[in-house]
């Protein structure tokens, strides 16, 4: 039976992890391959990357630092943070990323997801779309949840599946950094809506919030950073959990 | 030295980072002599079948393949390749395993197959030490059928041959090179045959 994923997300800038980390064993937090690794004999069943760096001293370090990661990490991982263009994508790609997410640089130039997947496979591109309801409406924002655009959740996640998308990450910016749980019932309806996988993202605070945004909510895949980075909720204990609720996960 | 199939597909990095990862010395190549002279070879890869047909016949390599001796390994497409035929682009393929290589047909299910799936009824050395319903990771919409030659089966939908051997060639659907601990002893047990 195919696994619900558990998927923890690390920021990187100047090719360092940012988030504080609470693993005791771990000397060298700070090592993005190091916390991949650990992350993986966890039990982790993908890794995502994302590239906070603002500058491109930074943009080159990280390139460098997805090499290491493809050589030392054994299972899946997915880079992001600030892909423009179908030569971004290549050069991650050539790096040995498994995927990239593409979010910003889509919503303005929606050829985007179209070229790298027709190039690359739609395995290899996933959309990630930050919404926030406004009137009831769910709004697609950018810029990290800075920029409001005119673009519905539903009908823009099911565009970026008709171009290719591989997988839809969804965040409601509503929820990410307030650990009271996802908005269920709209990973529901978008799951349902899709023929592809939808990983959810922002808002987990209680082992119960991830069975139910993969149960109620239908997603596919669950992804977090803080409650693992800071040894809230271990990987392992959430796994044993889950599979307690009879959802299936890797153990 | 084990030979890793150049034919132009993506994919050849995680499948050598993996071999070097369990510390083998492997060479990526084209070359119709180096292939012949290995000691294993491996043909991953990614891509849509027909193209990857035409790449491979472009190179020589098709016959070159049929005639090796040595332990093969396809992975993914690989295992497709070596496969009868295939519906993704009506590929006639290198025919070593009489399967045929089908789409999903579910309307209920996700295409691609993708993420991490259980591998039962385990035959052959391939998967000494390794459980049945242990866990590997798959990215695909295509599988081959299942038939005698399969040693191994995954469920999606329908059973397909999550792994096939004929001989010295075996064949992976899954990609070991990302199925964590289970796909590097899967990788081992290929290296040690």
């Amino acid at each position: 039976m195919l696994a619900k994923r558990i998927i923890p997300c690390l920021d990187i800038k100047e090719g360092q992890t940012v988030k504080g980390i609470n693993f005791l064993e771990l000397r060298d937090v700070g090592d993005p391959v190091a916390l991949g690794k650990r992350y993986a004999e966890d039990g982790a069943d993908e890794l995502v990357y994302l590239d906070i760096s603002a500058s491109m001293e930074g943009r080159k370090t990280f390139a460098e630092l997805v090499t290491r990661i493809a050589a030392n990490i054994n299972i899946p991982f997915t880079v992001g943070g600030g892909i423009a263009s179908i030569e971004d994508a290549g050069r991650l790609l050539t790096a040995g990323a498994d995927k990239v997410t593409v979010n910003s640089a889509a919503v303005n130039n929606p050829d985007l997801i179209s070229e790298i997947a027709s190039k690359y496979g739609s395995q290899f591109v996933v959309v990630a779309i930050d919404a926030k309801q406004i009137d009831g409406v769910w709004r697609i924002t950018t810029h990290g949840g800075h920029r409001l655009t005119e673009k519905e959740l539903f009908s823009w996640a099911r565009e970026a599946q008709e171009r290719g998308a591989g997988e839809i990450l969804f965040t409601s910016m509503d929820h990410d950094g307030t650990k009271n749980g996802y908005p269920c019932e709209t990973y529901a309806r978008l799951s349902q809506m899709l023929s592809i996988p939808v990983i959810a993202s922002g808002g987990a605070g209680t082992v119960q919030h991830i069975a139910d945004v993969l149960t109620k909510g239908c997603a596919d895949a669950a992804l977090a950073a803080s409650i693992f980075h800071y040894g809230e909720i271990p990987i392992p204990y959430l796994k044993q959990e889950l599979n307690k609720m009879h959802i299936p996960v890797r153990l | 030295m084990i030979a890793v199939i150049d034919y132009d597909t993506g994919n050849l990095r995680s499948v050598a980072n993996a071999l070097g990862r369990l510390g083998a010395e492997y060479k990526i190549t084209a070359d119709t002599k180096e292939i012949r002279s290995a000691d294993r070879v491996l043909l991953p890869g990614v891509g849509e079948a027909s193209t990857a047909m035409q790449k491979l016949r472009e190179r020589g390599l098709v016959e070159v393949i049929r005639s090796l001796t040595q332990p093969v390994l396809g992975i993914c497409i690989g295992v497709q390749l070596l496969c009868r035929r295939s519906e993704e682009g009506k590929a006639e393929c290198i025919g070593i395993f009489d399967n045929e290589v089908k789409k999903f047909r579910t309307h209920e299910l996700k295409i691609p197959h993708m993420g991490w799936n259980s591998i039962e009824q385990l035959k052959s050395p391939l998967f000494d030490g390794i459980d049945e319903g242990s866990y590997v990771y798959y990215v695909h919409s295509f599988a081959p059928t299942v038939n005698a030659d399969t040693i191994a089966v995954t469920t999606y939908g329908e059973a397909f041959s999550a792994a096939i051997r004929r001989d010295n060639f075996f064949g992976t659907q899954f990609h070991p090179e990302k199925s964590a601990s289970v796909g590097e002893h899967i990788l081992q047990n290929f290296l040690r045959l």
